[in-house]
This record gives structure tokens, sequence and C-alpha cells, in this order.
């Protein structure tokens, strides 16, 4: 994966597969601490206490079990190799929660990317799950729920539309700071 | 502070007013793009942005843009499925944002299936 927003887009569909219809995705940078986290909560069918502690071992994997493979392996990896790292927490029939921590001014820590481009793909590819986006880079904070998204349109056209599609891609680039 | 303009979103809604939702009704072709962890660490969300473009240019309702996970078939990645009503579904594999313009206007719009990108055309093949 070549930057965050590749993994972020790649996490967030475990939480589909896993039958989530809400995925929080909670983006948080603090300078003073150098400290960037990037935390995924979904309302998933959640993994036991046995899958959890597995599942960033690529090597243990199976096809069947579609919560587990290399995503999350290479997530990992990526939160490692600037001095952070990656853990999980779930619970069966309430969720999960993957939390990835970085040294954020690390110089193998990956860039950001097209966060605007995850998110639409995240959106069109799911439409029957809700998403709550938030960032927050020491105090700017922007919050995008696709549940408001929906009501504010009332039915007059679908979030999938491409106009409104354009207007969210812009919102999310700018909630960014690259 | 980045914000979503509810003015915007509003403007969007009211240029929709009046008109018949279309894209809530039926729909011609289903593209789907393979986004496992396999196809995104191979571009697919690059795929998705083609597409997507394409899908606003030509400003069509009847076509539905989604994604799945990995279909088994991680070398040929990225790859997308094109249903057109009525017909066989057909892969296309190893794409870039530039082959999958053309599929979009060949297959898509013209309902003409590019071959030479197809993994397969209808559900068996042998090669």
């Amino acid at each position: 994966m070549e930057d965050l927003s590749l993994h972020i887009l790649d996490v967030v569909e475990n939480s589909t597969k896993a039958g989530a219809n809400l995925v929080e995705i909670n983006i948080k940078e603090d300078t003073d601490k150098d400290l960037l986290q990037i935390i995924i909560q979904d309302n998933g069918r959640g993994m036991d206490p046995k899958m959890v502690k597995r599942v960033t071992d690529p090597f243990t994997t199976t096809r069947t079990t579609r919560r587990v493979g290399l995503g999350l392996s290479m997530l990992e990896q990526a939160a490692q190799e600037t001095g952070g790292d990656l853990t999980v927490t779930s619970e069966k029939g309430i969720g999960t929660e993957i939390r990835a921590t970085f040294q954020a001014s690390h110089i193998d820590r990956k860039p950001f990317g097209d966060m605007g481009s995850s998110m639409i793909s995240l959106i069109l590819g799911n439409p029957g799950v809700d998403f709550i986006y938030k960032s927050d880079f020491d105090g700017e904070k922007t919050t995008i729920d696709t549940r408001a998204i929906k009501a504010e349109l009332d039915g007059t056209t679908t979030i999938s539309d491409p106009a409104v599609l354009k207007l969210l891609r812009g919102v999310f680039e700018e909630s960014l700071r690259n | 502070m980045a914000k979503l303009r509810i003015e915007d979103l509003k403007k969007i809604k009211e240029s929709m007013a009046g008109t018949v939702n279309l894209r809530a009704g039926d729909q011609r072709v289903k593209i789907t793009v393979h986004m496992g962890t396999c196809g995104i660490a191979a571009g697919a969300r690059k795929i998705m942005n083609a597409l997507l473009q394409k899908l606003e240019k030509s400003g069509a309702s009847d076509i539905i843009l989604t994604s799945s996970g990995c279909a088994g078939l991680c070398n040929h990645e990225p790859m997308i499925t094109v249903e057109v009503r009525e017909s066989a579904p057909v892969k296309y594999v190893k794409l870039d944002p530039e082959k999958t313009e053309k599929i979009f206007d060949e297959h898509i719009m013209k309902g003409n299936p590019v071959s030479e990108y197809a993994l397969s055309m209808g559900s068996e093949t042998t090669y």
C-alpha cells in the first residue's frame, strides 16, 4: 500500500464484510506529542479473543475466514515502521476497533494520499453502510456523517449521485493537512 | 476548518427537484470494482475514480457503480465486472485507467464488450 488512505480503504472493507452497518473512521494528529492515530470502529459481528490474537498474522489466515488476511498485517507493519503499533479489540456480536498509532514526523510514515477517493469508494461500494468520518489535526476538526447527508438529501437524489460525491470529495480532501 | 457546505447540498437537492429519481429506478448496467486487499494494492481505487469520472461526464443515471471484495484472481487485479442487463457478465482484468475508459465507452455505453481486456466472456473459460 502506497499511502495511509489505501490502508484505511482496505481495513474498512473488512468492517463492511463483517456485516457492519456503521463504521467510524477517526484520524487524530497531535504535533506536540508527534503522534498520529487512526482509529476504525465498527458494529460488525466481531471476533473471539482467539481470532483477535491471530488477526495480524498473515500466515494463520484462511480464505474462508474473511475477517483476516494481509490487510491488517500490512497496516501493522506501516505503523511499526514509524515506532508505532496496531491494536485490535473486539467483542463478538458488538464490533471491532482497530487502533493504529504512528510517530507523525517519522521519515517512514506514509503520507495520507487521496483520502477523498478512499471515502468515496467506500460510500459507493457499500450502499447499506453508513460512515462517520472524523479528523482532528491539532484541534482543526472535521466531521462527516453519511446519515446526516442522506437525511439532508431527503430522497431527492442518493448519496451515490456523482454531484454529491464530488462535493464530498472536496470536503474529505480539505480535512487533511498533507 | 473544512466544513460540509449544507448550501451546496441544498443546491444539488434543488436541481433534482421535480425530476424523477432515476438512480433509484431501473438499472441497465452494474459495474463492480474488485476491492480486496489485492485489488487495492494493485490500483483499484484509480479504476474506481476513472469510472466515476466517466459516469459523471456521461450523465447516465441507469448505471450503478459499486465494489466487492477479492474474487480469488489476485494476480489479475485490478479487475472489474460489467453486467449489462440480459447479457452475460464480463470480467475485465489487469486494468489501468485508460483501458477502463475504453471499456466504459465501448461496452457500457455502446454495448460492445472489449474482448482484448476480458478474462472471459460468460462464465467458463479454458485458457
